[in-house]
């Protein structure tokens, strides 16, 4: 038993991460927060630029922390946890561009509340 | 149910049960609780989706402009994210056999976890106090729903820590028990994954 424990560990010991990998998601995720907050909390940031920018930021750090603390990634044991992560993002897209696009339409098409009714 | 294997029939020692499920070594059980954690992404998407929906349906109510403090955000943030650098710091110690460091950051985890809901029950509170609770519109009522279901779960998370470290004490750094701390690994790194999607779409988004 502890030989085939061993073995299994062995190979997956590139998926688990050393201190190195979780100080540099630790510090990446650190500097992409305090941007993403910085964004609105720093005064004189043009306000065109904040809400691509904290979307932007909110995407990479969600990428750093699922390369650094989840350790997906594209080896062949991490496989199925990725194919089950891209099905779920595709669903999840469905689900919340679809609320929002049919939703919204329904608000902007209905009719404007009819005075003293 | 694996810890009991003294009171089967054919138990000749408490390791017993234990030796039997070694068979697999645990990689079906992370990727069963990996499937798990994708479900509850779709709960999360849902609530995410209701949110932006009623986004602005504030019933003439606060909006999150007046009732967020973003600064206060930030600590909550920051404790998460801590909490899920020092787990794994427990991991990797876990995978170096050191019992006493998994306990010992796990404690750590577990402080930081705790500072998070503290937080987050005094601002639930002080939300309430001043009349912007969950019933006053249904912009408010998405928002209590997804921050507390968050925080429901990070709530079990810090449960599952203090049962983990029971584990830990009581059988060691055994097979059975390296396989729950790695799903627990999962479910604590993916609720801070949740949060960033959550300061992101509801206070940043709220105070722009």
């Amino acid at each position: 038993m502890s030989h085939h424990t061993t073995s299994t560990m062995d190979h997956d010991s590139a998926d688990h991460g050393s201190v190195k990998s979780y100080i540099i998601g630790f510090i990446l995720s650190l500097i992409l927060t305090l941007g993403s907050f910085g964004l609105l909390m720093v005064d004189g940031v043009p306000r065109g630029i904040i809400l691509p920018g904290i979307v932007v930021l909110c995407v990479a750090q969600l990428f750093v922390q699922l390369v650094f603390f989840l350790h997906m990634g594209t080896s062949k044991s991490q496989r199925s946890n990725v194919a089950a992560f891209v099905f779920a993002v595709f669903i999840i897209g469905i689900i919340v561009a679809g609320s929002v696009w049919v939703l919204g339409n329904m608000n902007a098409n209905m009719m404007p509340p009819m005075p003293g009714v | 149910m694996t810890h009991a294997a003294t009171t089967l029939p054919h138990g000749s020692g408490a390791h017993a049960g234990h030796h039997d499920e070694h068979h697999d070594d645990g990689s079906k059980t992370v990727i069963g609780f990996w499937i798990y954690l994708m479900s509850d992404l779709l709960i999360f998407s849902v609530l995410f989706a209701t949110f932006a929906v009623l986004s602005k349906a504030t019933a003439g109510g606060p909006t999150g402009k007046e009732l967020f403090d973003l600064s206060f955000v930030l600590g909550e943030t920051m404790l998460l994210l801590v909490s899920s650098f020092t787990f794994g710091m427990a991991m990797l110690n876990m995978h170096a056999g050191k019992k006493g460091g998994v306990m010992g950051w796990l404690m750590v985890t577990f402080l930081f976890g705790l500072g998070f809901i503290v937080m987050e029950v005094y601002e639930f509170h002080h939300l309430i106090s001043i009349g912007a609770g969950p019933d006053r519109s249904a912009y408010l009522s998405a928002f209590f729903t997804l921050i507390g279901t968050h925080g429901l779960h990070v709530s079990f998370g810090l449960i599952w820590i203090i049962v983990m470290l029971d584990m830990i004490r009581r059988h060691g750094l055994d097979g059975i028990n390296k396989r729950r701390l790695s799903c627990l690994s999962l479910f604590w790194h993916f609720l801070d994954v949740v949060w960033i999607c959550v300061f992101t779409f509801i206070y940043l988004m709220g105070a722009i």
